[in-house]
């Protein structure tokens, strides 16, 4: 495990040739600021609302890279003075989905930070998130001792067909997509990384109900206190060393955790699932996207009569999806 | 000048801790504050600079703090001496740390503390009788030496415990005292704390207390017990403790909490709870009536997060909560039945049961068809949907996730040996689990399907044979769930009496006997198919005895006839 660590870092300091810096505002990084990494491509729409949702949060620098985008986003955002941006016209694939190029942003500016690590549709909760800012769950977080925090991703969808309502720049994805799937998840230890690996929601309801092994993993470790000698080993479902997978109580308690709100399915998606097709960039082949197009065709309401409709942190922690552990 | 006098220790957040200290004084109370050797000097120098200009502050000499050591208990030393002497004034001093958070007007804990003149508050009881300590070590916090630092040098510590414990030493306790601990957070009067301070024994108590684990806890709570005319054991500082023994930090949610909880002082604030400074330390309309202080009403909330942090929810399995087997603390979230064999021997029993319990009644949830939800829906609660291969993918999950998702209603599900059968260890070890089982039911169908008996023959020896495996799990001794188990022939004998058990146990929904009975499929020829399965050489043995003619079995009660003793 040693050795496969050294290797992420070695590959990361390989891939990190690929980045070319477009605005370096690192400086500016305080001691004790919280930072968010992320990987885009023609995010542009998204942007707007994703940086103010964040920044609200008390977010203080964005560290971003940005995978050949062709809709302006590097115009976009070059222009913020909490964000810096690095290009890169190379393979996402090669890269390992992005996690590379992250993995040497993360180690070269990161050091002795907390750092989230999310994608521009994915919106991070935790417990009390309406009340208390990132800086007071990563205060505590400290103080008890703890160094990475779970959240799991949830994913969202509109009422009736994914591209009915279009999605306006700057608007809040939820007011679109507002639910998902509260009780359908099944979860198993990985044996390799000690992560727990989650399946379910309704990606594997529509999109896989033949082949649930093959459907995405939902289990994600977004908040490390980063230090340069960790790496993430795939997305962010699991990092080494492996003492940060264990986010997870196996003595019958709770741990807190929280939940990436996963705004994926809006009008944009039909057309993302088929450019992302003749792309071939994503996990096994794209083969979650191969899926997505043959039933995007046919019947694309994820919606049922059971489904929740999202409210708050609160009603995913009743509902069990997330936890406030002994945080009060 | 005020007759109380404030002690301040301080390491973090000084912008805070000097908001604090001008809120006590401008209320007229002197503050000494301590501020730990580990501030950069320049920080210290700017954090001096700002408070000295108001003359009821003073700075004593600096010691290092770290948890759980005698630094703390130094510094609260020569800050009591300080204010003792530069205030003779102060009747009783008050510890509170930079994070501590006044709650109630300052005057009325100067009234309060006025009409108390002789009393020490402090929190002070003996290791024997109190829970508190965390780690296992109570008494053995005063015998034994602790050199090393439990943050820092934790496997240096660990092994030098156990190599005292080893080698049976014991250090000796100074004579006359009797180690006594509680709260860090005190407030002593002028005549007690003097005492302490100007003990001719302080060298020896000093000396023996400086290798004590966590000091602080416990020199001025056994001193105190020494001198103090009147001690009442409770701390007028609101602290509450994770089960770690890490005090739990307040922000701006709890805001109305704080205002009930009636006490003088709460720690600790988070710095970054503008609401909670705001309103405390400047808004005066916010201020409390007049009652005891009365920390119990905040209890509840942490005592129900460390409960969550220790025990969780039963039968929750998520990305925070994974228990390791037989960690579950209950296997499910609900009390749920499993029938077998009762509708393969009932024409409507599904329906005969719902009206009868209410509840909630499943077909076959693992058959291997589909999920036979009730009412033949193709979803239920929680978005589980009715696919075989999604369920048989984690039938285990597929079985917590519908008890968690239905919790507040009764399920019932049928089971036979041709459904998925890798949940049974998990019914067995449930004591949730109510199971109900009718052996060799399952060759009811076989009997009345319109197959060849070549095949019915091979499928009742293949379902006679999964049955007993699933028999063997029911019998075994791990097994926690409610199991009953009948043949066939036993229970076709005197139905009514068994059914009326389970009934009764599933719930209240129908307290009184039942009215309407499922009707028994018609068996007539039962007897003379098992014999025919049994000169093929498969030999049904699960059912019971059967004798070849059949009595009418649907009127026994009328008409019945003793069964044949072989």
């Amino acid at each position: 495990m040693r050795l496969r660590r050294k290797r992420r870092l070695l590959r990361c300091l390989r891939k990190s040739r690929e980045l070319r810096s477009v605005q370096n505002n690192t400086a500016a990084i305080k001691p004790g600021d919280v930072l968010l990494v992320s990987t885009v491509r023609n995010e542009k729409i998204r942007l707007p609302y994703f940086l103010r949702y964040y920044r609200d949060m008390g977010i203080d620098h964005f560290l971003i890279v940005d995978n050949d985008s062709a809709d302006g986003t590097l115009n976009y955002l070059a222009g913020q003075p909490d964000v810096s941006v690095w290009h890169t016209t190379h393979s996402y694939k090669s890269a390992t989905f992005g996690v590379d190029w992250m993995n040497w942003l993360k180690r070269t500016y990161a050091h002795g930070h907390w750092v989230l690590v999310v994608d521009p549709d994915e919106f991070f909760i935790y417990p009390f998130c309406d009340t208390r800012p990132i800086q007071a769950l990563t205060d505590w977080l400290d103080n008890s001792s703890i160094r990475s925090f779970s959240a799991m991703l949830i994913d969202l969808y509109p009422k009736g067909k994914i591209d009915e309502t279009p999605y306006v720049e700057g608007q809040n994805p939820l007011d679109i997509a507002n639910w998902f799937d509260s009780g359908n998840y099944t979860i198993k230890k990985n044996p390799d990384y000690g992560n727990l690996w989650i399946q379910g929601g309704p990606r594997s309801r529509v999109f896989f109900p033949d082949q649930p092994k093959k459907a995405p993993a939902l289990n994600k470790i977004p908040l490390v206190k980063w230090d340069r000698r960790y790496a993430y080993v795939s997305s962010t479902h699991a990092l080494l060393p492996r003492g940060l997978n264990q986010v997870y109580e196996e003595w019958g308690g709770e741990k807190a955790s929280g939940a990436l709100l996963h705004t994926k399915f809006l009008d944009t998606f039909t057309q993302k699932a088929a450019e992302e097709l003749t792309r071939k960039q994503h996990y096994a082949n794209s083969v979650e996207y191969t899926a997505y197009a043959e039933t995007v065709k046919s019947q694309p309401d994820l919606w049922c009569k059971w489904s929740e409709k999202y409210i708050n942190w609160r009603q995913l922690e009743i509902l069990g999806l997330m936890s406030k552990g002994n945080w009060a | 000048m005020s007759t109380v006098g404030i002690v301040m220790l301080v390491h973090t957040a000084l912008d805070r801790a000097q908001q604090v200290a001008q809120h006590w004084t401008a209320s007229g109370c002197p503050v000494v504050i301590h501020v730990d050797k580990k501030v950069p000097r320049k920080t210290y120098r700017a954090f001096h600079d700002a408070c000295v200009k108001d003359p009821l502050i003073r700075f004593c000499s600096r010691h290092r703090c770290d948890w759980g050591t005698w630094g703390i208990v130094a510094a609260s030393q020569s800050a009591s001496e300080l204010i003792l002497a530069e205030f003779p004034d102060i009747r009783h001093v008050y510890l509170a740390s930079g994070s501590c958070l006044p709650l109630r007007p300052v005057q009325e804990l100067i009234d309060y503390l006025a009409s108390r003149p002789r009393t020490d508050f402090i929190e002070s009881a003996t290791t024997a009788d109190v829970p508190w300590t965390v780690g296992g070590l109570d008494h053995e916090r005063f015998t034994l030496r602790f050199p090393f630092s439990w943050k820092k040098q934790r496997w240096l510590f660990d092994k030098y415990v156990s190599l005292q414990r080893r080698l049976g030493f014991k250090r000796r306790i100074p004579a006359g005292i009797v180690p006594h601990m509680g709260s860090q957070w005190w407030c002593l009067t002028r005549q007690t704390l003097s005492a302490i301070l100007q003990d001719p024994e302080r060298p020896t108590y000093d000396r023996y207390f400086k290798k004590v684990w966590i000091p602080d806890e416990s020199y001025f709570q056994t001193l105190a017990r020494q001198y103090s005319s009147s001690v009442e054991s409770r701390s007028l500082t609101l602290s509450k403790f994770d089960f770690q023994g890490k005090p739990h930090i307040f922000y701006d949610d709890h805001l109305q909490l704080l205002r009930r909880s009636d006490c003088f002082v709460a720690r600790k604030i988070w710095p970054r709870a503008h609401r909670l400074y705001d309103a405390f330390l400047t808004d005066k309309t916010g201020a409390m009536k007049r009652t005891e202080p009365n920390p119990g009403k905040i209890d509840r909330i942490f005592a129900k997060a460390v409960e969550r942090r220790t025990r969780g929810r039963d039968g929750l399995y998520m990305q925070s909560r994974f228990p390791r087997h037989g960690n579950e603390n209950g296997l499910t979230s609900n009390p749920y039945s499993m029938f077998q064999g009762f509708t393969e021997l009932f024409e409507d029993f599904e329906p005969w049961l719902a009206r009868a319990t209410g509840a909630r009644v499943h077909g076959h949830l693992f058959g291997p068809e589909r999920v036979e939800f009730a009412g033949g829906q193709t979803m239920i609660n929680g978005a589980l949907s009715d696919n075989a291969a999604i369920r048989d993918y984690n039938p285990i999950s597929f079985l917590t996730s519908l008890i968690w998702n239905t919790r507040g209603e009764r399920q019932c599900f049928q089971f036979g040996p041709a459904d998925n059968q890798e949940i049974n260890w998990l019914l067995a070890r449930d004591p949730n689990a109510q199971i109900s089982v009718i052996t060799g039911a399952w060759a009811v169908p076989l009997f009345k399907s319109n197959r060849n008996f070549a095949d019915i023959r091979k499928e009742a020896a293949k379902l006679q044979q999964v049955e007993t495996k699933h028999l063997e799990i029911l019998r075994s001794v791990w097994t926690k769930a409610r199991v009953r188990i009948w043949t066939m022939a036993e229970f076709i004998e005197a139905p009514m009496e068994p059914i009326q058990t389970i009934v009764d146990e599933i719930g209240p929904a129908n307290p009184r006997r039942l009215t309407e009975v499922p009707t028994m499929v018609d068996l007539t020829g039962f007897g003379q198919f098992l014999q025919n399965l049994k000169n093929q050489g498969m030999h049904p043995y699960l059912m019971g005895d059967f004798p070849v003619e059949q009595p009418p079995v649907n009127t026994p009660k009328t008409n019945r006839k003793p069964y044949l003793v072989r």
